[in-house]
């Protein structure tokens, strides 16, 4: 049963010595479960949806986080990665986009634009100055103009310990 | 029927409003302006090189192409030559990107027609190869910011042109391994084929340019018709069309990325030695009443229109964006046709909404 | 055809068609725009393709600027338009280029030009609902945050 103590989740598992089966709380599987196979949604905004589909392609291949599994619609997803500029015509889209995806729901706000305005913040009088301005909460944000592939990775893992950490109560 | 503003299909934030009967398009009206960042409002209050990074962001998928476009416009209106081996260094920039844009038009083009990920993971591991090179050129994989008014950022690194001439020895195979998985594919041919035909008058009526005009059957290139930074000294080819329909424009793009193959191998063995860059004040300020200087990008003609009152900062600035003109021809095209057809034409087209918007 | 050929074509057909110093543009009344633009997409000089439409808002005055380009002869020319702010009205050239019909919309969006006889003159690039004309040099917008100059 060695190879059970090296996937991440081994310390919510107890092993029960000598025997087939193993005792764990349903809570914590349901976390389990749910951190591994994050549906995000296809929505590109601008120049970071490039670095997202990059990073779900065979170089860096985000399917081995459980979140390649990239969704059209709204109803099937799990995590919704704003990935570029959000402009002020796009705004109610957003909003409604946000409303139609089922709970337990995420948000992780991609490159400076979705996090600020980024280097649209100045002079500007139709961009929206972050994902936060829209009443939309934020669970993780990538800085970075764009952020490198990299990068997103990481943000992903940090999602998925925020849901492993997470209490039950909160979502 | 309303198609985007998110949707697979669409290369953006694009919408469409289409008045159906069954599966025909009746009409189809594009509702565009969902990236509009006021990109030349914000041009006024930067200074010339301060913009440099926003031209980077306009067509993501082509930077350096933008940025030559930019910095060209600006070096226009300053009566600045720049050096030998700047020219070649853009040259060979400006075509690797091309390669990396087309690579990303043929390989969401077949996504589009139902080739699921397969074409479009093989053109994104090319795209890395591209990608690469421009990380250890000028340290970034999207938007480089490496073009600057009288030459470049950094000189080429060392060993960088033999990893060059590496990619395109191992690029050629791999377009031809296109063309067995694509361009005869019986599926892929009857999906594109006389698909969105567009005829020669309308393309010049529309101001359609760069590859989708060339599909249509006219030999323009503004590389070989009014030839800006080296390009005369190259040979290559214009490869053009027979009847505009899909299948050509897709066409088009396989061979430019073999006549960029050339121009890269004919440049990078040509690369002079010297400065990258000749020595601008840091403060611009050029004054003209009105410079129009434009460049064949992957995606057609980009246009710079500069108007500048002696001060740091552009009075006016407009970027003619080669995807807005592109853009306003397909209504006209998918009028009658099926809604499967509709995203045929729109992928083949290859518009993309970070130049249209602006 | 070089652009000083042009031009002295143009100036024998329009005698009120000027010059403007420094640049290879020539301004034109805009009552005669019509006219003109017909005769220029006729041949001789066969300007087939109406490039890019833009405008320059020089405060008093809003500078309208008509790129054209020929294909086939492969020359250029700019044409140059000055219309008072009280009277934004110019002709349409939807009907003779249909490229016109993007690039109009988005002179009317940006400017507040507007182009008699146009076949759809809404805005294309901001909300249909939009107030105000942004690129205008008068132009505030409460979101709008002035980077400070160097």
């Amino acid at each position: 049963m060695a190879v059970i103590e090296k996937i991440p989740a081994a310390k919510l598992i107890h092993k029960i010595p000598g025997g087939g089966f193993f005792l764990t709380t349903t809570e914590s599987l349901l976390k389990w479960g749910k951190a591994s196979s994050l549906w995000p949604m296809t929505f590109g905004l601008a120049c970071c949806a490039f670095e997202m589909i990059a990073a779900g392609a065979s170089r860096f291949d985000i399917d081995r986080f459980g979140a390649g599994v990239f969704r059209a619609s709204p109803r099937q997803c799990d995590v919704m990665i704003v990935a570029g500029t959000i402009c002020v015509k796009m705004n109610d889209c957003i909003r409604r986009l946000y409303a139609q995806m089922p709970e337990p729901k995420y948000v992780i706000a991609m490159g400076n634009c979705a996090i600020s305005g980024g280097i649209f913040y100045y002079d500007t009088y139709s961009v929206t100055k972050g994902t936060d301005s829209l009443g939309i909460p934020v669970d993780v944000f990538i800085p970075g103009c764009p952020p490198r592939p990299e990068n997103l990775l990481v943000g992903l893992m940090k999602l998925q310990e925020k849901i492993r950490n997470e209490k039950n109560a909160d979502r | 029927m309303n198609m985007g503003p998110q949707h697979p299909s669409t290369h953006g934030v694009l919408s469409l409003e289409l008045r159906l009967d069954g599966e025909i398009v009746k009409e189809c009206t594009p509702h565009i302006g969902y990236l509009h960042r006021s990109i030349e409002k914000i041009a006024e209050n930067r200074t010339y090189t301060q913009f440099i990074p926003y031209t980077d962001r306009l067509d993501y998928v082509a930077s350096m192409n933008n940025n030559l476009g930019y910095v060209m416009a600006v070096e226009k209106m300053l009566n600045l030559e720049v050096s030998q081996r700047a020219q070649y260094i853009r040259v060979i920039v400006a075509e690797l990107n091309r390669i990396a844009s087309h690579l990303i038009a043929v390989g969401t083009f077949a996504q589009d027609l139902g080739a699921f990920a397969t074409p479009l993971f093989y053109c994104f591991r090319e795209r890395e190869k591209v990608i690469d090179i421009f990380d250890q050129i000028c340290g970034n994989r999207l938007t480089y910011n490496y073009m600057r008014i009288g030459g470049v950022q950094f000189d080429f690194p060392e060993g960088i042109s033999e990893k060059i001439k590496d990619f395109v020895k191992y690029m050629r195979p791999k377009v031809d391994d296109y063309d067995q998985l694509l361009t005869h594919n019986a599926i892929f041919l009857a999906r594109s084929k006389n698909i969105g035909v567009l005829p020669k008058e309308l393309a010049i009526s529309y101001s359609v340019t760069g590859p989708n005009l060339r599909a249509s059957g006219v030999k323009w290139d503004l590389r070989k018709d009014e030839p800006y930074l080296v390009y005369d000294k190259f040979e290559f080819d214009i490869p053009v069309g027979e009847n505009g329909d899909s299948w050509d424009r897709y066409k088009m793009r396989i061979e430019e990325i073999r006549q960029s193959l050339r121009i890269v191998e004919q440049a990078i063995d040509a690369l002079p030695q010297g400065e990258p860059t000749v020595k601008v004040g840091r403060i611009l300020k050029p004054s003209s009443s009105g410079t129009y200087f434009r460049t064949e990008n992957p995606r057609g003609e980009l246009g710079f229109y500069i108007v500048g009152d002696g001060s740091a900062y552009p009075y006016r600035l407009k970027i003619r964006a080669p995807s807005f003109s592109n853009l306003a021809v397909i209504p006209e095209l998918v009028k009658g046709s099926k809604i499967a057809d509709l995203v045929c034409v729109f992928g083949s087209f290859d518009v993309l909404m970070g130049e249209i918007d602006r | 055809m070089r652009t000083d050929e042009i031009l002295a074509i143009i100036k024998a057909e329009f005698p009120d068609a000027k010059e403007e110093t420094g640049s290879d543009g020539i301004v034109i009344p805009k009552e005669r725009l019509l006219e003109i633009a017909r005769y220029l997409k006729s041949p001789p000089l066969a300007f087939d393709n109406l490039h890019c439409i833009t405008a320059v808002d020089r405060k008093e005055k809003i500078e309208l600027v008509y790129i054209l380009y020929s294909i086939g002869e492969r020359h250029g020319i700019t044409l140059k338009i000055y219309l008072t702010l009280e009277d934004l009205n110019v002709a349409s050239l939807s009907e003779l280029w249909k490229s016109a019909n993007y690039l109009e919309r988005e002179v009317y969006d940006l400017f507040g030009v507007v182009f008699l006889n146009h076949p759809d003159l809404r805005r294309i690039l901001n909300p249909y609902d939009w107030k105000g004309y942004p690129l205008r040099k008068d132009y505030s917008h409460p979101q709008l945050v002035v980077k400070p100059r160097l």
